[in-house]
């Protein structure tokens, strides 16, 4: 037996954390971006271009009518008015701050409780087996006992992100810490150093790269929770926009909140591909040039 | 430097009744060893004799079943792999652990010793292997050690590195007067660096031999081959 985490299906973990020996994937892709040419990005910016133009021209000849799907000019003319109004920043404050809450905190406790665990098989023993049978639990399941205990106020969305976030991290701090070469703890113990300064310099370092990963992919499981907690009961944010929306049939302003929830999405990972940058600078698959 | 310890101010190490096991199995069995201050020795036994084991001992890595270690100070060792931390810049690998003001200044000169002087913000992904382990060799004897300990440092390096090595490690230690144990496998290694050589053999020092004062080699090739247990003289049927 040793020290793996049992039941680690997380796909992305396996693709994108920091092995010894890099994974075909991570390595083909490495390889494949370098080499997308400047005329190769137009190329693929062309099929969404498109798709846009034919969506807004068939829009602007009435076959789709605008219940079903409302033309892009609509959707950004009702952004403008939105945001000239206040509201949609209002809501969308209102969201990011849900999300960056129940981020912190469930993000804390997946730390903490993975560090503890990565460090110590007493405290695997312990704790271990409760986190794992928690995790088997698709969370959002659990969204109707959850209204039960907080009602639909803050305390029921920040639970739902908090447990979503908590499991990733969780589990990628575990593993970054089982994953440290021993023999770099022996060299620390070598040279002098206390635990406390073992931690610091070779132990966080050496488990980042799995945490990053965990980061990354609990920021999307926020986002996700968010979405479905704010849809079932919400007096503010961008779930109670669209909620309120389909109450008076504003199709554009659903389809608005739609792609605001995946622009976030898609800043939430370009963040997090940064901080892999910036912090993984010496990691051969992460950092780029030779120089920090 | 207390009156009592004058012998030890002397010593880079002693080692008396030294024991240590693997359950019931003995690895060194109640092992003496002295090594003076600036004495460099080279410790030779085949696979399993209990070197390695006897070096960990000494780096305070293993706990010792029995016997006693007397080393003023920290001891510094040299693996054989590099053991550089890949997250940190070379200053930073070879101040891991230092004690004491400016340590990226002393990390430098550290660096200049080993031929590395220009380096000190590269990371260790971008170095060859017998760079990596100079720089290691640095992060040891920037520590200022007593004593010493190379667990075959040089094994995994080519040839002609490890020649270079040779050199170098001579040098650092005549310059900085460290007591040196250098376990190795590599005969004629020991002969070109050791001022002494102990063959190691079933837990105890089985022999040992001194450089003459002239500098001269501790002992003969063929001599040490044979009471490593392999025969030189090649018998053609």
């Amino acid at each position: 037996m040793d020290g793996r985490v049992s039941n680690v299906d997380y796909v992305i973990q396996q693709e994108y954390r920091a092995p010894a020996t890099p994974t075909p994937a991570r390595n083909a892709s490495a390889i494949a971006k370098p080499g997308l040419k400047p005329n190769l990005i137009v190329l693929s910016w062309i099929a969404p271009v498109v798709l846009i133009v034919v969506w807004e021209a068939l829009a602007q000849a009435g076959w789709l009518s605008p219940q079903v799907l409302p033309a892009p000019s609509k959707v950004l003319r009702t952004a403008w008015k939105l945001t000239l109004s206040g509201s949609l920043l209002n809501d969308l404050g209102v969201s990011l701050l849900r999300a960056a809450a129940g981020f912190a905190i469930g993000g804390s406790i997946g730390f903490i409780l993975g560090t503890l665990v990565g460090f110590s098989r007493i405290a695997e023993a312990l704790i271990d087996r409760s986190v794992q049978m928690i995790r088997a639990i698709p969370f959002l399941a659990l969204v109707p006992l959850v209204i039960v205990w907080f009602g639909v106020g803050e305390g029921q969305k920040i639970f739902l992100v908090s447990l979503g976030v908590a499991f990733p991290i969780y589990i990628n701090t575990t593993l970054g810490i089982r994953q440290i070469d021993p023999k770099l703890i022996e060299l620390g113990r070598v040279q002098g150093l206390s635990t406390l300064q073992l931690i610091r310099r070779i132990i966080l370092p050496g488990a980042l790269p799995s945490i990053l990963t965990g980061v990354r992919y609990s920021l999307a499981t926020a986002w996700l929770a968010l979405v479905v907690a704010e849809t079932v009961g919400a007096q503010s944010g961008l779930g109670f926009l669209a909620m309120d929306a389909r109450e008076f049939l504003r199709t554009d302003v659903i389809v608005l909140t739609i792609v605001i929830y995946a622009l976030i999405g898609v800043a939430a990972d370009s963040i997090a591909r940064l901080l892999e940058r910036k912090l993984l600078a010496w990691h051969p698959n992460y950092g780029k040039g030779t120089r920090s | 430097m207390s009156p009592t310890s004058v012998t030890s101010s002397e010593n880079a190490v002693t080692v008396s009744g030294l024991t240590r096991a693997y359950g019931p199995r003995v690895v060194i069995d109640r092992l003496d060893l002295r090594i003076g201050r600036g004495e460099f020795v080279a410790l030779l036994g085949e696979s399993g004799c209990g070197k390695t084991t006897l070096l960990r001992a000494l780096a305070g890595l293993d706990p010792i079943q029995g016997g006693h270690i007397d080393a003023p100070g920290r001891p510094a060792v040299v693996f054989q792999e590099h053991r550089l931390l890949p997250w940190d810049t070379l200053w930073q690998n070879v101040s891991l652990g230092l004690p004491g003001a400016d340590p990226r200044k002393r990390a430098a000169a550290a660096l200049v010793e080993v031929g590395l002087g220009d380096r000190l913000d590269d990371w260790p992904r971008n170095l060859s292997g017998g760079q990596a382990q100079r720089v290691a060799l640095a992060r040891a004897l920037v520590q200022e050690p007593r004593l010493l300990l190379l667990d075959e440092p040089f094994a995994a390096l080519d040839a002609l590195t490890r020649i270079r090595m040779h050199v170098l490690v001579k040098e650092l230690v005549a310059r900085h007067q460290p007591g040196v144990l250098l376990v190795t496998h590599d005969v004629d290694e020991a002969i070109a660096l050791a001022d002494r050589i102990l063959v190691m053999r079933n837990g105890v020092i089985a022999s040992q031999h001194r450089a003459d004062t002239h500098g001269g080699p501790a002992a003969s090739r063929d001599q040490l081959l044979r009471e490593l247990g392999v025969a030189t003289n090649l018998q053609v049927a």
